[in-house]
């Protein structure tokens, strides 16, 4: 009895510490890294969507349109670099490999937009029920990507500020030195507004 | 020296304004959830609204699936699948943590029309059937101006696509009724456990035991009332459950 008596001040000093902690932020940073981590985890799993649908549309495509080997060929060699490049596990803090990921998706979006755009000449192919029902996964998987990707940004701007900011700056300085700044997309992504092909 | 504080105020005041001009910039004017069909444009007489209100309020109540029927004056200069998700979010269709909502967007004055659909019912209402829904069932009404019968259409199929997705609302609220009774009597046992125990350590309180359980039943039974009340969530107007929208859907123009 004696022994909580004596020791119940320190507990309620324990808890009263653990309040006025958690009420001026020490937690946000790792709170913040999480909602990165969860809005990354989206962004991946919807290009990786997207590199699952290109085989079938290839295939549809190619049996409409031989004629349109090197469009396709592109298509093919992008997805191949898009989905093999060897993605390190600090991708998200490394700018390098960020701009690496960035690019090689942008090529692949520029690939299939051009596709898109092909595909408008051949009237059979555009009534075809596979490959209707192939493009509006794909418009649909399109815009996923363009949500992931701002929420992702979003993410990661609460994230960048919290660390640079005060009193954020102070707990990343003190307790969590180890997290960085991540990174974010700098370029829009393109599908929205096709590249305009001249048919002559 | 006296410049510095000055000049960085200045710099914070710049910031800010900044600041505000760009969150006013950003952010889209949404219309108010005023029902299950917010017919903002005017495409609807009050029956057609009554019987699509009807329609959806007995598809929610039998599956807890959220369906809103919307028309906008304007995009607001944006895209209809920006717009869309945008919305979904904001009004929180679809129930939380079950992400079960679904909106029709009309846009008449820039031709767009748009099934969003949340997270939960992406594997139900495929892109694919979303877009056979909107060529098939709404596009050749709304080339023919007759835009309620594309909405009703439009709805009905929206409706037996994503039919018995869910199990029924009336099974899953009894489950939490259950949940909740046994989390109840758990949490009673355990009070009168840790009352008991505290008791027996302090000395002389053998005494007081039972007027201190007559006390702890009498408190028990006053959160038993709060508990089971709560029950209702959908009393009175309607609003959104909270559900989450990450662009999946289609859309269609005409």
């Amino acid at each position: 009895m004696l022994t909580i008596a004596r020791l119940a001040p320190r507990f309620l000093l324990c808890g009263l510490l653990a309040g006025f902690l958690s009420g001026c932020g020490v937690n946000d940073i790792p709170t913040y890294d999480e909602a990165v981590k969860a809005a990354w985890a989206q962004v991946d799993n919807q290009y990786k969507r997207r590199a699952d649908l290109i085989p079938n549309l290839v295939e549809v495509v190619k049996g409409y349109a031989a004629q349109e080997q090197e469009t396709l060929t592109a298509v093919v060699e992008a997805r191949a670099k898009a989905t093999q490049t060897q993605i390190p596990s600090d991708l998200l803090s490394n700018p390098e490999a960020f701009r690496n990921f960035e690019s090689s998706q942008g090529a692949l979006t520029r690939a299939l937009s051009r596709l898109l755009v092909v595909v408008e000449r051949y009237p059979d192919l555009k009534s075809n029920q596979n490959f209707l029902s192939l493009q509006a996964q794909l418009e649909g998987t399109e815009n996923r990507i363009a949500v992931a990707r701002r929420d992702y940004i979003q993410a990661v701007q609460v994230y960048n500020t919290e660390l640079r900011t005060f009193p954020g700056r102070i707990w990343h300085a003190l307790l969590y030195s180890d997290l960085q700044p991540r990174e974010t997309f700098s370029q829009p992504e393109t599908l929205a507004e096709p590249p305009q092909v001249k048919f002559n | 020296m006296q410049v510095f504080p000055l000049r960085s105020l200045a710099i914070i005041c710049v910031c800010l304004c900044f600041a505000a001009v760009a969150g006013a910039a950003s952010a889209l004017d949404f219309p108010a959830l005023t029902g299950r069909v917010v017919d903002n444009a005017g495409l609807l007489d009050s029956a057609q609204e009554r019987r699509l209100t009807d329609q959806l309020r007995s598809h929610e109540e039998a599956t807890s699936n959220q369906v809103v029927v919307v028309t906008l004056t304007s995009l607001q200069g944006t895209t209809i699948e920006d717009f869309g998700y945008q919305l979904g979010r904001h009004w929180g269709i679809g129930q939380a943590g079950r992400d079960n909502g679904v909106l029709l967007i009309v846009a008449p004055k820039e031709r767009k029309v748009r099934i969003e659909v949340g997270y939960g019912l992406e594997g139900d209402l495929p892109d694919a059937i979303a877009r056979t829904i909107i060529d098939n069932d709404i596009l050749p009404a709304f080339r023919r101006d007759d835009y309620p019968a594309g909405i009703e259409a439009g709805v009905s199929a929206i409706i037996l696509a994503i039919e018995g997705a869910y199990e029924p609302m009336a099974r899953r609220s009894k489950k939490n009724e259950t949940f909740r009774y046994v989390a109840f009597v758990f949490l009673v046992i355990m009070l009168l456990i840790f009352v008991r125990f505290l008791y027996q350590v302090d000395p002389g309180g053998a005494q007081r035991w039972p007027g201190g359980g007559r006390r702890i039943s009498g408190r028990s039974s006053d959160r038993s009332g709060g508990g089971f009340g709560r029950g209702g969530f959908r009393g009175g107007g309607f609003g959104g459950g909270g559900g989450g929208f990450g662009g999946g859907g289609s859309s269609g123009s005409w």
